[in-house]
C-alpha cells in the first residue's frame, strides 16, 4: 500500500479537515451535556469522551495546518488549529451529517455516539497502518480512546433496548431519527479516495457490530433500509451545523484573536 | 563522537526533568509517566521529545510550560519541545517507582497486561486491588473518572471509592 501515489496536497488537507471536523463537531455536541448528564458518572463519562474527541480534532488540525501554510491556493488566515476551528464557515466544514444532529434525549445521544464511535473504531484500525506516518500516529493513539467509547456506548444501547418499555421506545425513536445519516459514513468523498481505506470492509465490519449489539439489545430494526441522506462531507449541511457554529465560534468572531 | 560536556549536560537535563510533575497527578514526575522520549542538544538548543498521554489531555500544555520554566531557571535558554506522536504512549511505559507512588497516593496503578482494551460490551472486569485495604474484591463504577486517565472503582470490602489509572 502506497499512499503517496496520486495524493495531492489539497486532497490531504481536505481529508485531514474532514477527520478533524468529524471529531470536533461530535465532541462539541457531547460537551453540550456537560453539567446536564442524567447522573454524575454519566455526565463525567460524556464529558471525557468530548475531551478525547476534541483532542483528536486538535491533532488533525495541527497536522493540516502544516501543508496549508506551504500551499499557495489555501486561505492564508487559516494556518493554525484555532483559526481552522473558529474561522471557517458552514460550507467549509466537511463533517458528516450524523455528528451535527442535535443530541435529543439520552437515547438519541447514545445511539449517535454508538454509530459514530463504531465507525471511528474501524476507520482508525485501518488508518493506524497508513503509509503517512503522522496520520498513522494520530490514529493509533485515538484508537485506544475510541475503544472505550465503543464499549461505553454499546453497553448503553443494550441497557436501553433491553430495559423498560419507555427506554426501548426512545431507542427505537432515536433509530428512526438517525439511521438515515449512517449511509454517508461509507460513501467516500473525492478526498477519501486513494487514502488506502477499504470502505467496503469498513461497512461490513460496522454492520456486523451494529447488528450484534442490536440483537443483544433485543431490538429488531430494518438495518437494510436504503434511504440515506448525505452531503455533509462536501459542505452541504443541515441547518443544525450553522446554529452549532454560531455558538462555538461566537467569541472569536466577536473578539478576533482574543485569548485566555 | 559525543562530547563529554554534552553528555554531562544531557544527564543534568534528565535530572531536572525528574522534578517536573504531572499537574493532574502531582506525585508522578514526567519521567515516572514515561512521556519524555528523548533529550538532545543541538548546539545551544535543548530539544525535548514528549509523547502525550491522551489526545485531549489538558495537562500536556501545562507540562510543556513547566519544562520550559524549569530549564530556563537552570540556565538553558533555547528550548524546543517536540511532540512525538509515534509510537503512541502506553501505560506500560510508566515506571515501577511511579506505580508504587500512585498506590501510596490512593490511585490503583495500571495493570501491566492490557486485557480490557477491547470494544466488547460487558466484559468480565479485571480484579483491581483497592489501594486502601489491598482487597481485590472491587467493582467498576464507571470507565470514565475525574481525568482522562482514570476509571472509577469501589471496594466491596472497605467500601471506599477509588480511582484506577486505566490501561491505555
Ligand atoms: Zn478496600
Amino acid at each position: 500500500m502506497n499512499k503517496s501515489i496520486n495524493i495531492s496536497t489539497d486532497q490531504l488537507i481536505n481529508y485531514l479537515l474532514h477527520l478533524a471536523d468529524n471529531s470536533l463537531i461530535m465532541g462539541h455536541r457531547n460537551s453540550e451535556w456537560c453539567g446536564h448528564g442524567p447522573i454524575l458518572e454519566q455526565d463525567i463519562a460524556i464529558s471525557n469522551i468530548a475531551l478525547d474527541l476534541i483532542g483528536q480534532a486538535r491533532n488533525f488540525y495541527q497536522y493540516a495546518a502544516i501543508p496549508i501554510k506551504q500551499s499557495t491556493n489555501q486561505p492564508i488566515n487559516l494556518t493554525t488549529e484555532d483559526s481552522l476551528a473558529y474561522l471557517r464557515d458552514t460550507r467549509e466544514y466537511k463533517n458528516c451529517l450524523l455528528v451535527e444532529q442535535p443530541n435529543g434525549d439520552w437515547a438519541q445521544t447514545i445511539l449517535k455516539q454508538f454509530f459514530f464511535s463504531t465507525y471511528q473504531y474501524y476507520l482508525y484500525q485501518q488508518l493506524q497502518n497508513n503509509a503517512d506516518d503522522q496520520l498513522k500516529a494520530i490514529a493509533a493513539k485515538a484508537l485506544k480512546e475510541v475503544t472505550y467509547h465503543v464499549r461505553w456506548s454499546s453497553e448503553w444501547v443494550i441497557r436501553l433496548g433491553d430495559g423498560t418499555d419507555e427506554s426501548k421506545k426512545r431507542l427505537l425513536r432515536a433509530f428512526d431519527e438517525l439511521w438515515m445519516f449512517t449511509g454517508e459514513l461509507f460513501e467516500p468523498a473525492s478526498y477519501e479516495l486513494n487514502m488506502s481505506t477499504d470502505f467496503i470492509l469498513m461497512k461490513e465490519e460496522w454492520n456486523k457490530k451494529v447488528c450484534s449489539v442490536f440483537e443483544e439489545a433485543t431490538i429488531d430494526v430494518p438495518v437494510e433500509k436504503k434511504w440515506h441522506q448525505s452531503g455533509g462531507k462536501t459542505g452541504n449541511h443541515s441547518e443544525h451545523l450553522g446554529l452549532l457554529l454560531a455558538e462555538m465560534q461566537f467569541m472569536q468572531r466577536a473578539y478576533p484573536n482574543s485569548e485566555w | 563522537m559525543i562530547d563529554l560536556k554534552d553528555k554531562q549536560a544531557v544527564n543534568k537535563i534528565w535530572r531536572i526533568l525528574e522534578t517536573v510533575t504531572d499537574p493532574e497527578v502531582p506525585v508522578l514526575s514526567i519521567l515516572d509517566l514515561g512521556i519524555v522520549r528523548n533529550v538532545q542538544l543541538n548546539g545551544d538548543e535543548v530539544e525535548i521529545y514528549i509523547t502525550p498521554t491522551y489526545s485531549g489531555c489538558p495537562a500536556t500544555d501545562a507540562i510543556n510550560t513547566n519544562i520550559r520554566m524549569v530549564l530556563l531557571e537552570n540556565g538553558f535558554s533555547t528550548i524546543k519541545i517536540t511532540q512525538q506522536l509515534s509510537p503512541a504512549w502506553t501505560t506500560d511505559w510508566m515506571s515501577e517507582k511511579g506505580k508504587e507512588k500512585l498506590k501510596a497516593y490512593g490511585i490503583a496503578p495500571p495493570h501491566s497486561k492490557q486485557i480490557v482494551c477491547a470494544p466488547d460490551s460487558f466484559q468480565k472486569e479485571e480484579a483491581i486491588q483497592c489501594p486502601q485495604c489491598n482487597s481485590y474484591n472491587s467493582r467498576l463504577v464507571s470507565q470514565f473518572g475525574s481525568t482522562a486517565c482514570k476509571a472509577l472503582y469501589q471496594c466491596n470490602d472497605c467500601k471506599e471509592p477509588f480511582d484506577y489509572f486505566k490501561c491505555h
